[in-house]
């Protein structure tokens, strides 16, 4: 046996709870995919029978259906509207809030980020968008100190894509199908007679979690099987572009005629930018009782399709459609090299499912190629 | 004397539910009593204190040539005039008129027309006189009444931001019912406010708090149009409560050869 199948176990839906039951005996905070009208969302969950079991989607430009099957499994689906980021850097938060007093006022404290949670079922793709997210807001002296402490204990199970959606395209971006790096334990999940998971060992905390809980080495066979699903589902993603090109050809055509073409059937309604792992904008709203005696500075999840996000004094930088279409898809795939090292798309094409009038932003970035 | 502010609440055509929205306010009404002088709210009291008023709110719309007299008067007395809803920003439900002969709905309603005096159309208090504030919704949402009102009396902008509905139903986390269930919805091209209650409850969102700061219903309209909607459907899409707001109405009559 190489050494790299010592660490892949073959091991059944019952096993995968009994991790779920050691995290919770560790104090974490299990978040999954569970199903909620008519969709997989990630919410905090007390058993394991809550994830989303025998869920397969069908996902075109701006539409998703759910169906379930009786199979039992756990991961044929790939992701919905939400991504964990929600956890890390929640869409609401208080600030912190004043209150007067005679001579002056108090300042109390805001909402205190979570201690230990556990994301399961996490993909590749937004393992990749954690460590933008990471390359974002951990940044020494300007951390910011929520992000820090909610991603300072954090335990990850990835699953493996073996069913892409239609709008995934990961293999262009390079950050999936497979899982590489980044997770405590990661799952491929293969439907069988009897399904099972080669499960992976991909941290020391990882290992100390499944210590107890007995594993049996998943067979060459089994592994096999799993890389085959892996690679079939590399195959089965049609969108493809190259990154790199994108980002010069995009930062090259700021004038290109195109840009009217795509601001004719954008909402700027920021559906794309609410639902992408790697957005961050946001804005800070105040809100003021009556009395004028309490006042709470709160943050919420913004974006530059929002017309206010780019309200100076004077007025906005980004008055129309075209100029926060081009602003979006061009700080994404191209300004985003020079400030954090990467692309900001990784793939996910939550953008592309979750927009209402199906804007594709892989073929904008193939129009503007011409 | 006291030299509290002076509130005054005006009504002209309109169901008076942005009105028992501030009375909805409970808790807050107290609060709001200490803070202001109601000088003049006829549904909440029958106490009435003459003008000037520090602000005005003005809910209703501008349909008979006396209201269009009335609402003059109402300005040169108000500092601050707000116009609170759908019916005082964008001529209301009742702006449907607008789109069809007004003296044949007379004539099929009232036993004796004659006595009816109307304007052919409803329209907007802003289409009549200069206005401060605008604040949207059918009907307006209370914390947001609170945060002008607050803000006002507090000096500082309210907090009321115009962007789409869909970024409150995103930020509440509701699966969109236009993408995962096919369901036409004005979201995207509505001005948020009402916190994405439809879509919430798996409806559509019908337009409450008409259009959004830089709306594009033309995609909107093609996208569900060419989804299978029937153009008749399309049309009532933005013929309800905000119907006679620039964009809604000019979206509308390009379905109108269907009705
Ligand atoms: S831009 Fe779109 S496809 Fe890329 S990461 Fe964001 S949501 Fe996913
Ligand atoms: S690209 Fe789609 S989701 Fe994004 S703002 Fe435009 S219409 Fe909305
Ligand atoms: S349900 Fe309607 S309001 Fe909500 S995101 Fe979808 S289109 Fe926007």
């Amino acid at each position: 046996m190489s050494k790299s199948e010592v660490h892949k176990y073959r091991v059944s839906t019952e096993d995968l709870q009994q991790i779920f039951k050691a995290l919770s005996s560790k104090d974490y905070q299990n978040i999954g995919p569970i199903q909620r009208d008519g969709a997989i969302m990630l919410e905090k969950i007390q058993s394991f029978d809550q994830l989303a079991a025998g869920f397969h989607e069908d996902l075109d430009k701006g539409v998703y259906r759910l169906s379930q099957k009786n199979d039992g499994s756990l991961f044929q689906y790939t992701v919905g509207p939400q991504s964990f980021k929600k956890y890390l850097y929640p869409p609401r938060r208080k600030l912190w809030a004043a209150t007067k007093t005679g001579n002056g006022f108090n300042v109390e404290e805001g909402d205190q980020p979570p201690a230990k949670m556990a994301f399961w079922g996490i993909r590749s793709c937004e393992i990749r968008a954690i460590e933008i997210l990471d390359r974002i807001f951990l940044r020494g002296e300007f951390s910011n100190k929520w992000y820090e402490k909610a991603r300072q204990d954090l335990f990850i199970v990835a699953a493996g894509c073996t069913k892409p959606s239609g709008n995934c395209f990961c293999t262009s971006t390079q950050t999936g199908p497979a899982p590489k790096g980044g997770f405590d334990l990661s799952v491929v999940e293969v439907i069988d007679k009897k399904n099972y998971f080669i499960l992976e060992i991909g941290s020391e905390k990882g290992q100390k979690l499944v210590n107890k809980i007995k594993l049996q080495p998943a067979s060459p066979a089994e592994i096999q099987n799993a890389d085959k699903l892996l690679a079939a589902s590399e195959k089965k993603m049609s969108k493809r572009f190259d990154p790199e090109e994108a980002a010069k050809i995009l930062m090259e055509n700021p004038d290109h005629i195109h840009w009217n073409e795509v601001a004719k059937r954008c909402l700027s309604c920021a559906n794309c930018t609410l639902v992408c792992p790697t957005c961050f904008c946001s804005s800070t709203e105040d809100i003021t009782e009556i009395t004028g005696d309490h006042t709470e500075r709160w943050l919420r999840w913004d974006s530059c399709f929002n017309g206010d996000f780019s309200y100076i004094h004077g007025g906005q930088i980004r008055p129309t459609t075209k100029s926060r279409y081009r602003q979006w898809l061009t700080h994404k795939m191209s300004g985003w090299y020079d400030q954090f090292d990467s692309s900001g798309c990784v793939g996910c094409g939550r953008c592309i499912t979750w927009c209402p009038v199906g804007i594709d932003l892989t073929e904008e970035l193939l129009a503007m190629k011409s | 004397m006291s030299d509290k502010k002076k509130l005054a609440v005006w009504k002209f055509a309109s169901c008076d539910g942005c009105q028992l929205s501030i009375l909805d306010c409970e808790d807050e009404l107290l609060l709001l009593a200490d803070q202001v002088e109601i000088a003049y709210f006829p549904e909440a009291t029958k106490t009435i204190i003459e003008g000037p008023y520090d602000v005005s709110l003005v809910e209703g719309s501008i349909t008979t040539p006396h209201d269009a007299l009335r609402i003059l008067e109402i300005r040169k007395n108000s500092n601050l005039l707000v116009s609170i809803g759908a019916c005082a920003t964008s001529g209301g439900i009742q702006a449907l008129r607008n789109y069809l002969n007004v003296s044949k709905y007379v004539n099929a309603v009232y036993a004796k027309p004659k006595y009816i005096q109307t304007l052919e159309t409803s329209t907007a208090i802003a289409d009549h006189v200069q206005i401060d504030y605008e604040l949207r919704g059918c009907p307006v949402n209370k914390y947001q009444l609170l945060e002008v009102l607050g803000s006002f009396l507090n000096g500082k902008k309210p907090t009321i931001p115009d962007h789409s509905v869909c970024v409150e139903c995103k930020l509440d986390g509701n699966p969109c019912v236009a993408v995962a269930k096919g369901m036409p919805c004005l979201g995207p091209v509505t001005h948020a406010g009402c916190g994405a209650l439809c879509p919430h409850y798996y409806r559509g969102c019908f337009g409450c708090y008409g259009p959004m700061e830089n709306p594009n219903t033309t995609s909107l309209a093609s996208y569900v149009s060419k989804n299978g909607l029937a153009d008749g459907d399309v049309l009532r899409l933005f013929r309800n409560f905000n119907s006679a707001s620039p964009q809604f109405s000019n979206e509308s009559k390009r379905y109108e050869t269907a009705k």
